[in-house]
């Protein structure tokens, strides 16, 4: 295969990744990574990479449309950035000092967990909270629009919240992926941040966390633009149809495909971690 | 400034930032292919790119001096870019409101990316 037919299945590899990311969800970068060291071989390094330059890409333009709908809250999406970008700078330290099949092992877990999340219900949150001391002072509490007007809602649990921030962070910069889940799950679960406040703040949040990690990798090498072109346009193409799509399609059934999909390549990454062979 | 007026301009950087980024990358990666197209892709072990390819500043000469890989990699500083310049309009607009604590906040940020791209 030369550099032109390579390109092009990269290409359309990530138009089909960032298409079932968007309609799903779950982004592209979780499928980025397996696909171009299961399918196509390519060092785990350049892969991760190229992922995290198209986590950008998708996050930054969808944060654009969601920012006009005015669920996304600034304040918390910009302290607890605080947290998620420095612990993307020391994922993105790790990334060099891991084995590879370490970072396919820790992959190959947090593609499961991804699939586990996006299948299971999200929580309702009651909306009769008291105000928490920590978050007032921090200015986190806010209002987002619901069918019946515009509903307040109170935040809890900010140093956990945080510390999850951290983790979410620290992934994103191991293993080039949004880590959105981890975010989403810090926000609804333990900040008790509504979900479509947690979902649209976690997007706009994964661009920074992203370019925090992506700064260290293009110092060290890891963003080869050949294979980063195709996966960046790629994937910026997909999610664009994908959100489109979105509009028309019943997703429910695509979703549950998708984590089945999801978890195979987990089992794989992981399989392929344990023999040694990636 | 109000909150309305700042998200939507940061709607709009986020949004125009992606495309240009996107614009160059495209048209360094025809450059690319009209180039190496038919050469075998060795990226299946990996070596690191060349040093001038792991710098802003290496990056812009790489870029100007019409080489594929450097147009390509200057595109996708300007995608790294968005979201940072994001980060400075917030800081910009904490300001307007008198909110110090969330400029301090937003400058911690801005640290942490800046030593990121720059490695001080």
């Amino acid at each position: 295969m030369d550099t032109t037919a390579f390109t092009f299945v990269v290409f359309f590899g990530s138009l089909v990744a960032g298409f079932l990311g968007a309609l799903t969800g779950l982004g592209g970068g979780v499928v980025i990574v397996p696909l171009l060291t299961l399918a196509l071989g390519v060092d785990i390094r350049y892969a991760v990479g190229a992922s995290l330059v198209s986590v950008i890409a998708t996050s930054s333009g969808a944060a654009a449309a969601y920012l006009r709908e005015g669920f996304s809250n600034i304040r918390i999406g910009m302290f607890l950035e605080l947290a998620t970008t420095l612990g993307a700078l020391l994922g993105a330290h790790l990334a060099s000092h891991l084995p590879t099949r370490v970072i396919a092992a820790i992959f190959g877990i947090a593609l499961l967990f991804s699939a586990y999340f996006s299948a299971r219900e999200h929580p309702k949150i009651s909306s009769d909270q008291t105000p928490d001391p920590l978050a007032q002072k921090l200015k986190l509490d806010g209002r987002y629009p619901t069918p019946e007007g515009m509903q307040e809602y109170h935040v809890r649990g900010v140093p956990l919240g945080f510390s999850l921030m951290f983790g979410a962070g620290t992934l994103s910069g191991l293993l080039g992926i949004g880590s959105g889940a981890v975010k989403v799950l810090a926000m609804d679960r333990a900040m008790c941040i509504p979900f479509k406040v947690s979902t649209t703040t976690s997007n706009f949040m994964i661009g920074v966390t992203a370019a925090a990690s992506a700064g260290v990798y293009l110092r060290r090498g890891y963003i080869d633009p050949g294979l980063a072109m195709p996966v960046m346009l790629g994937v910026l193409c997909g999610s664009m149809l994908g959100a489109a799509a979105l509009i028309r399609l019943r997703t429910h059934v695509l979703r549950i495909l998708f984590s089945l999909v999801i978890v195979a390549l987990a089992i794989e990454m992981i399989l392929n971690a344990i023999k040694g062979r990636i | 400034m109000d909150d309305r007026r700042i998200e939507k301009a940061i709607s709009i950087l986020l949004r125009g930032g992606v495309l240009f980024s996107a614009m160059v990358v495209l048209c360094g990666g025809i450059l690319y292919l009209a180039q190496f197209g038919n050469r075998v892709p060795d990226n299946h072990v990996f070596h690191g790119e060349p040093t001038e390819l792991r710098s802003v500043s290496g990056t812009i000469r790489a870029a100007l001096s019409g080489r594929a890989g450097g147009i390509i990699q200057l595109g996708l500083l300007l995608l790294i870019l968005t979201p940072i310049i994001r980060v400075v309009i917030s800081v910009v607009a904490f300001a307007a409101e008198h909110d110090y604590m969330y400029v301090t906040f937003t400058l911690m940020v801005l640290a942490v990316l800046l030593y990121s791209l720059t490695g001080a």
